[in-house]
């Protein structure tokens, strides 16, 4: 008896041991992180700080806000606010198209998810620039839209180079990335939490509106954010289908650097980085725990 | 317990593809009953309980709750509530919100609805702990949270899926009071699944032994264990010797070549039966006492007993007693006619298996 | 069923939505008509063409060198990232996490123009190296947010059973941790390379007048006019992955039995 007693209270304190030598395994893992924390901190890092400098200095290297406060010429105001309501409006729209989506595709019997993720992201192996391209077909003058309702004897449809085309190309562009994170979310919502509303007496859309919703809004959050900033930012999608007319933020910028105006071009990337944090700081208050796992 | 029927389960099929989960099931429910549905996973039981809840459609047959059909209804429309296996309570809710969701679905008042949350918090023994949330709570608070946001409704039936099957052992006894002290306060039905038999025995009033979607046995507690009807139940339940043997006639039975007296009728002559006597029924005596003679093949310390295996007649005895008999040692083995417990040789093909799995 | 019907169709009209560009670039590859307004009847024409168009074929070998070095190398940086972040304190974890997160959720242009700036700050000349360098850095996120989770499935003791049943550290990361996490390296792996070959804002920024990838000479040409030879090439890049995919998905569906929860 007596025996097996010391040899109970040891096998707790050898495995306990053990266990010390996977504290002495992290140790040894640490060093794994060092060329990545080296390649973040070269081209992550310095690189915001590069553009912070060309952002607030001249040409000759002098400290100045001019370039900054170019965002309030009128020209460059107005692309930025135009930009801000047609990325708004994509956001919205990809969100009212996505979540349905999200929700039939849960449900769906399907439970290979990777399928429905395959599906979903395999657009993307055509290029980005020729599926856009392929709008301008679409929606031109004498392209297939038009084709089609002249055959009916209809109106034409003239939204080509209108901000209507942007807006339909960014949210052809960025809808996946609504989907998915939503999709995401909801397929680990365990099935009995919806079976336990049902079960206190919720019916099937106040199921929907107070317990799947408000747990599926890191998904619906991150979505927002990975349509969001693209759409805010975007040069070609603008220049595509919205002609020579329409300017949006990111067609200033990157003209500024077309044309060796790097220092201007900088100081209205650093305005256009308030909103990108701005968007980034909600992001982490609701995607604390999946630590940006909803993301793809 | 009155003997008002408040559910019947009628013919209840269920199939997934081609796996039966449930064959032509037929039972009912009394009205303020502690019934267990108790089996091995698989079994069965868990698809029972969600097809009482409304969570699954049955094939075939109807459930009926108190004369009415309500097979097809919603699970939001039926006067019964659950408590399911892993909580699932609603994490981006506070306690208080959890509690209160099916009231405020029922557009009960504030007064009334506070006045029930601290009524249930005090009944589950989490008093104060309204603005809390889900994840910071243990999980045998969680599992308290769950039984108070399910009785608040005043469901008539509480549905239990392996409520304490997350819980450490200690937590689990101390629960299972607790369990056994809240239904008699609230004086509801409570349908419980567990695959513990331990569970099953300390708290219901009936318990129903399922195994592959069949029935095997409905009874009390000590029916279950002092009477099982088949090998399936008295293996599952507790432990058991489970000896092939032969009914003499009324009163006599042959086992293993030697004859014991017991006191069941009704067997007929010559009949090959099993025979089941508990491991702690059976008394180690002087080799002469003895009905027949054996020797001790092993030897365990258990706490509060011993557990010995007496091979005796070709056949490994299992012995629970608080009395040591050495390794090697010869005894004799003496059982009480009464501990004797006689049951027919399973019949059906679908029996036949289960004895052939264990 | 009426329910069903509606989510049937509208799934149909989601996926239509997505897959009509596509398929008009498939159709326009067969046009026989440099007008892409026109159809001028089936032709094999531009496939023939395209392997003798230099300009296109070399935009395409640099397109594919970039994607395939730089998901390669992201998915050895990220890898070992993620295994050192997985066993990292919850503090240094976070901050870890929150940078990798940056250039995912940074817009493209700023982190086109900011890694630009850096090269020219340090007058390194733009080329192919710098555009590798910039589709590794924005390729190691996706590479480290794919074996996180993995990692985070992973049973933390296996990797101390082999240790304690003699196998050196080494030996067991790759006999034991690594095809625990290997589909997810897979995953990351085809991510970033999907990611690379997908990008035009980043590799527009840094790559300098003399190299040219598929996106970036797709971009030069969008005012004069697309030439059919690229839609020829989009349609066998596609048809490619597609056939990838459906192998893929064959041999996984084989090898994974259905299994169904009570």
């Amino acid at each position: 008896m007596k025996i097996s007693n010391v040899l109970n209270t040891k096998a707790p304190k050898a495995t306990i041991k053990k266990s010390g030598m996977s504290s002495l395994g992290i140790r040894n893992t640490r060093w794994l992180s060092f060329p990545y924390i080296l390649w973040m901190v070269g081209f992550i890092i310095i690189p915001l700080i590069v553009i912070l400098y060309y952002g607030m200095t001249t040409n000759d290297k002098q400290f100045t806000l001019e370039n900054i406060s170019s965002i309030l010429n009128p020209i460059n105001l107005r692309a930025l606010l135009f930009a801000l309501r047609l990325s708004l409006i994509s956001t919205v729209i990809c969100l009212i198209l996505a979540y349905p989506l999200a929700m039939i595709l849960n449900k769906s019997k399907m439970k290979s998810n990777s399928f429905i993720v395959m599906i979903i992201i395999l657009p993307m192996w055509m290029n980005f620039l020729l599926r856009t391209i392929a709008w301008q077909n679409i929606l031109e003058r004498t392209g297939i839209i038009n084709t089609v309702l002249k055959f009916f004897n209809l109106p034409m449809l003239n939204i080509i180079n209108t901000p209507s085309a942007i807006v339909l190309g960014m949210v052809y562009n960025f809808l996946p990335f609504m989907v998915l994170p939503i999709y995401n979310v909801l397929i680990k919502i365990d099935k009995d939490i919806v079976n336990a509303a049902r079960d206190l007496g919720a019916n099937s859309r106040q199921t929907l509106f107070k317990i799947i919703l408000p747990l599926s809004l890191p998904g619906v959050i991150s979505g927002i954010t990975m349509v969001f900033v693209p759409s805010l930012t975007t040069f070609v999608i603008s220049n595509i289908l919205g002609g020579s007319k329409i300017v949006l933020i990111g067609n200033v910028i990157e003209q500024q650097f077309r044309i060796g105006n790097w220092h201007t071009g900088s100081g209205l990337s650093l305005v256009l980085m308030i909103f990108i944090l701005i968007s980034m700081a909600i992001l982490s208050k609701y995607d604390k725990e999946s630590e940006g796992s909803n993301l793809w | 317990m009155t003997d008002n029927k408040l559910i019947d389960l009628v013919n209840i099929t269920k199939s997934y593809g081609d796996n039966i989960v449930l064959d032509e099931l037929n039972l009912y429910i009394r009205e303020n009953e502690f019934l267990t549905l108790l089996g091995p996973s698989g079994c069965g039981k868990t698809t029972t309980l969600r097809i009482i809840g409304g969570f699954e459609n049955p094939d075939q047959g109807q459930v009926i709750f108190e004369g009415k059909d309500i097979t097809k209804m919603a699970p939001n429309e039926r006067q019964l509530n659950t408590v399911f296996q892993k909580y699932a309570l609603f994490n981006h809710l506070s306690i208080a919100e959890n509690i209160a969701f099916g009231l405020k679905i029922k557009k009960k008042s504030k007064v009334y609805i506070d006045d029930k949350i601290k009524y249930a918090l005090k009944l589950v023994n989490l008093d104060g702990f309204e603005n809390r949330m889900p994840d910071s709570l243990s999980g045998g608070q969680q599992q308290r949270i769950a039984i108070a946001r399910a009785i608040v409704n005043e469901p008539k039936v509480l549905l239990l899926d392996e409520p304490l099957g997350a819980l450490d052992l200690k937590l689990r006894q101390d629960m299972q009071y607790e369990l056994i002290r809240l239904k008699n306060e609230l004086g509801i039905t409570f349908i419980y699944v567990t695959h513990d038999q331990e569970e099953a025995l300390t708290m219901s009033d009936t318990i129903v032994v399922m195994n592959q979607g069949y029935i095997q046995q409905i009874g009390t507690p000590e029916d279950i264990y002092n009477e099982p009807q088949n090998a399936f139940v008295a293996d599952f339940i507790g432990e058991s010797n489970i000896l092939p043997s032969i009914m003499i006639e009324d009163k006599l039975v042959n086992i293993l070549g030697t004859n014991f007296a017991c006191v069941d009728t009704g067997f007929g002559r010559n009949k090959p039966v099993d025979v089941v006597i508990r491991p702690e029924d059976i008394d180690l005596v002087k080799p002469d006492e003895g009905t027949i003679k054996g020797v001790v093949t092993s030897l365990l310390f258990k706490g509060v007993h011993y557990e010995m295996e007496v091979s005796a007649h070709g056949h490994d005895w299992l012995v629970h007693s608080t009395d040591l008999a050495a390794v090697g040692s010869e005894v004799g083995i003496l059982v009480d006619p009464f501990d004797i417990q006689i049951m027919n040789k399973p019949e059906s093909e679908d029996e036949e298996a289960v004895e052939l799995e264990m | 069923m009426v329910k069903k019907f509606i989510e049937r169709f509208y799934v149909g009209f989601i996926l239509f939505f997505l897959y009509a560009p596509i398929i008009i670039l498939i159709i326009l590859s067969f046009n026989n008509s440099k007008s892409r307004s026109k159809w001028g009847g089936f032709t094999l024409h531009w496939y023939k063409e395209l392997f003798k168009n230099e300009s296109i074929m070399n935009a395409l070998y640099t397109t594919l060198i970039i994607a395939l070095a730089s998901a390669f190398i992201a998915t050895l940086i990220g890898t070992a990232a993620a295994i050192a972040i997985n066993s990292m304190k919850k503090t240094p974890r976070t901050i870890m996490v929150a940078i990798t997160n940056i250039p995912m959720l940074n817009a493209d242009i700023v982190t086109g123009i900011s890694l630009m700036l850096l090269f020219v700050a340090m007058r390194y000349t733009l080329g192919f190296t710098s555009v590798l360098i910039s589709h590794i850095t924005f390729n190691i996120p996706y590479v480290i947010l794919s074996v996180m989770p993995k990692l985070k499935q992973l049973n933390p003791h296996t990797f101390e059973a082999a240790l304690d049943l003699g196998a050196s550290p080494v030996y067991a990361f790759f006999k034991v941790i690594l095809p625990d996490i290997f589909p997810g390296v897979l995953t990351g792996f085809f991510l970033a390379f999907t990611m690379s070959l997908d990008d035009f804002v980043i590799t527009h920024f840094t790559k300098g007048p003399e190299i040219n990838t598929l996106s970036t000479k797709i971009y030069t040409e969008v005012r004069k006019g697309i030439k059919p030879e690229i839609y020829a090439l989009s349609t066998l890049m596609f048809i490619a992955v597609l056939l990838l995919l459906i192998i893929v998905n064959r041999r996984n569906a084989e090898r994974k039995e259905p299994i169904r929860k009570m």
